[in-house]
């Protein structure tokens, strides 16, 4: 866990007294909605379909339980009981009053949690891999970066107007958790020859309307020019970005336009021109922070423990130890990814009391750390195998330990059209009604590792271009229709998915994926080639053969 | 949502109304024919002209204390007088979430694999 300092607390309180007195305002007429709007909006306050909705930032997903307990709270004392993890590791609440959203703020800033920089054109909440600083081969904890460039983004004036939102995603892994490839920046640390921290840098890579990978404009940057070398990017960005028209504003744009051998020559430029001095990150500067992130004091414990082994005789618990349980760092130890993609339910959903239940097995169970993962899960990073028995006993009696991790009913889903002014369409119901028809255990262990991502418009918030089978949601003619992609994919082989074909009406995704999946475990070439794996040797023909055949 | 501005140039095809969210609380209202707001869909003033809507429209953008984002939306109008939502956006306003509500023409010999 980082720990705040003054500066820290001092900024949060600052930011609730001030958004307190602008809400004051607004509500007494003083500020109009058009004044008002730039303000709500720069503390993570949006206008839904229903009400306002409040999104929070949780800095490359480590939550505490304290902080997890207060989320809780909020979601008791100012919502309607539960909230949204979302895929860019924040949690939104969609029924908040506009003039309690003070007093939640307030109560949120005293366990230090914020909203600033979840909306706005400005650099939005840094994510990082979820299981970082636990991952097994990890380089080194990436947390220690994000929250550098936490800090040095943070109502940075240079980056607060920037000509649309930027998202940075830094990762330590050869295994790509934090879906580098589809931010504007995406970070992998690696070591030189030498032995020095630094990294690659991406740029240019985004969903949407316009989707792009990023594009590698540098193998490698050393750790001690890091902000900097963000900073000469953000220079060009803020320099050549298109203002005048929002669907060409992204950074992503304009290294397509540019060519990224041209942004990368442009952004060198700067870098060599600009006075680094202030910005040279040094070891003590690096130390400082790393001294704030506490860890663990992991005891010495047997990989395989007596009560694991007593409990592999239980087939129940078998099945989410194999789909919910990963390799830690630490033998004896294990990371725990806790589903919150039960069948029928919303992805991403937990009321109040799932949210406390966690964060009281947190404390028993995990060193009363959180973690939020992109997907819409939750981890619990720290916890002893000789524990997951009665963990997964705890989490079952909590709704938490649906045994489907990686499976086609860990769905990722935007809000869509239920909750989101933005939507075309739904996109929830559709999840909903996929968990329904996949809910045998067998049928989706069966298929193995599958990932459907649901967007219900081209903002696509569901991430639906790098669902190995995307759906995105459109409008025809007044009713709702959909687009399925099939073969994309968020790691470090990310790729955009292909149409399969025609949009097919709101009734028959779920019998469209079905017949995706069909056609998949026919064609398979082994029961252990994936799903992605069938469609990048196969394209996407035999699948839309399938699909249209009869429709 | 379209815009205010937007919609003076768009002309009602049929019966419409004038919609926003309560600022305070951010709850869905309808502009009244009374010059107010209710969160009650039958109580919203009913408009069928273009020149009607615009009209509507305008009072109650003027009101920007008591609500936020106002537009014209369609509604039907059933026998009897009942009105009811005019699209799948506002039914969703206007009733609730859709959550919990079954896929209709669901396969009746689903789970084949």
């Amino acid at each position: 866990m980082y720990a705040y300092d003054e500066i820290d607390r001092t900024l949060i309180n600052e930011r609730v007294t001030e958004f307190r007195d602008q809400v004051k305002r607004r509500l007494s007429g003083e500020l109009s909605e058009d004044e008002f709007k730039m303000l709500r909006l720069q503390n993570g306050v949006y206008l839904q379909l229903h009400a306002y909705m409040f999104r929070i930032a949780i800095p490359y997903g480590t939550l505490s339980s304290k902080q997890l307990r207060r989320l809780a709270h909020v979601a008791r004392r100012y919502d309607r009981g539960y909230g949204h993890f979302t895929t860019r590791q924040n949690i939104q609440f969609n029924w908040i009053k506009l003039a309690e959203l003070p007093d939640a703020m307030a109560d949120l800033a005293e366990v230090g949690i914020h909203a600033m920089q979840t909306s706005g054109n400005n650099t939005r909440n840094v994510t990082s891999d979820q299981w970082a600083g636990v991952a097994p081969g990890e380089i080194e904890d990436p947390r220690i970066w994000s929250e550098l460039l936490r800090q040095y983004t943070t109502l940075h004036p240079e980056f607060s107007f920037l000509p649309r939102k930027f998202k940075f995603a830094i990762t330590a892994s050869a295994h790509d958790r934090a879906a580098i490839k589809v931010h504007d920046v995406g970070l992998r640390l690696h070591k030189n020859e030498h032995g020095e921290t630094g990294f690659e840098v991406l740029v240019g890579g985004g969903l949407g309307r316009t989707p792009f990978l990023g594009k590698s404009i540098k193998p490698f940057v050393h750790g001690h020019d890091l902000l900097s070398y963000v900073e000469a990017i953000l220079r060009v960005y803020n320099q050549y970005g298109r203002r005048d028209n929002i669907y060409k504003a992204r950074i992503k744009i304009l290294v397509h336009e540019l060519g990224a051998e041209k942004f990368a020559a442009e952004v060198e430029e700067e870098w060599r021109q600009m006075d680094k001095s202030a910005l040279t990150l040094d070891d003590a500067a690096i130390e400082e922070i790393r001294s704030r992130f506490s860890y663990p004091a992991y005891e010495t414990l047997p990989p395989m423990p007596e009560q694991l082994k007593k409990a592999a005789h239980d087939p129940q618990f078998e099945a989410w130890r194999k789909n919910s349980v990963f390799p830690h760092k630490v033998p004896g130890y294990a990371i725990v990814t806790l589903s919150l993609k039960p069948v029928g339910g919303p992805p991403g959903d937990a009321t109040a009391d799932q949210m406390d239940t966690v964060a009281d097995l947190a404390d028993k169970y995990s060193f009363g750390e959180i973690r939020v993962g992109h997907e819409q899960n939750l981890a619990l990073p720290h916890v002893a195998k000789r524990d997951l028995p009665a963990l997964w006993r705890a989490l079952d009696g909590a709704g938490l330990a649906t045994p489907n991790v990686n499976l086609i009913t860990d769905i990722i889903a935007c809000p869509g059209l239920d909750y989101c002014s933005l939507a075309n369409a739904r996109s929830i119901p559709i999840a909903q009604e996929l968990t329904r028809r996949f809910a045998n255990h067998d049928t989706a262990n069966l298929i193995g590792r599958l990932h459907v991502n649901i967007s219900g418009c081209i903002n696509a918030c569901g991430h639906h271009h790098v669902g190995h089978i995307g759906i995105l949601g459109v409008e025809k003619n007044g009713e709702e229709f959909y687009q399925i992609t099939i073969g994309g994919r968020a790691d470090e082989h990310a790729e955009l998915g292909n149409l399969i074909g025609p949009a097919v009406p709101y009734a028959d995704v779920a019998d469209v994926v079905e017949d995706i999946v069909e056609a998949y475990l026919a064609l398979r070439a082994r029961p252990d080639e994936l799903f992605v794996d069938t469609v990048k040797r196969l394209g996407v023909e035999p699948f839309r053969e399938r699909v249209y055949a009869t429709r | 949502m379209t815009s205010p501005l937007e919609q003076k140039k768009i002309r009602i095809t049929g019966p419409s109304v004038v919609t926003a969210n309560r600022t305070w609380d951010g709850v869905v209202i309808w502009r009244t024919a009374s010059k107010g707001w209710s969160p009650e869909l039958s109580d919203a003033a009913i408009v069928r002209t273009s020149d009607e809507a615009r009209a509507l429209l305008a009072e109650s953008v003027a009101d920007d204390v008591g609500a936020v984002g106002a537009y014209i939306a369609p509604v039907e109008v059933r026998d009897g007088g009942a009105v009811a939502p005019g699209n799948l956006r506002e039914h969703i306003r206007s009733e609730g979430l859709t959550i919990g509500v079954a896929m209709p023409a669901q396969r009746q010999d689903h789970v084949r694999i």
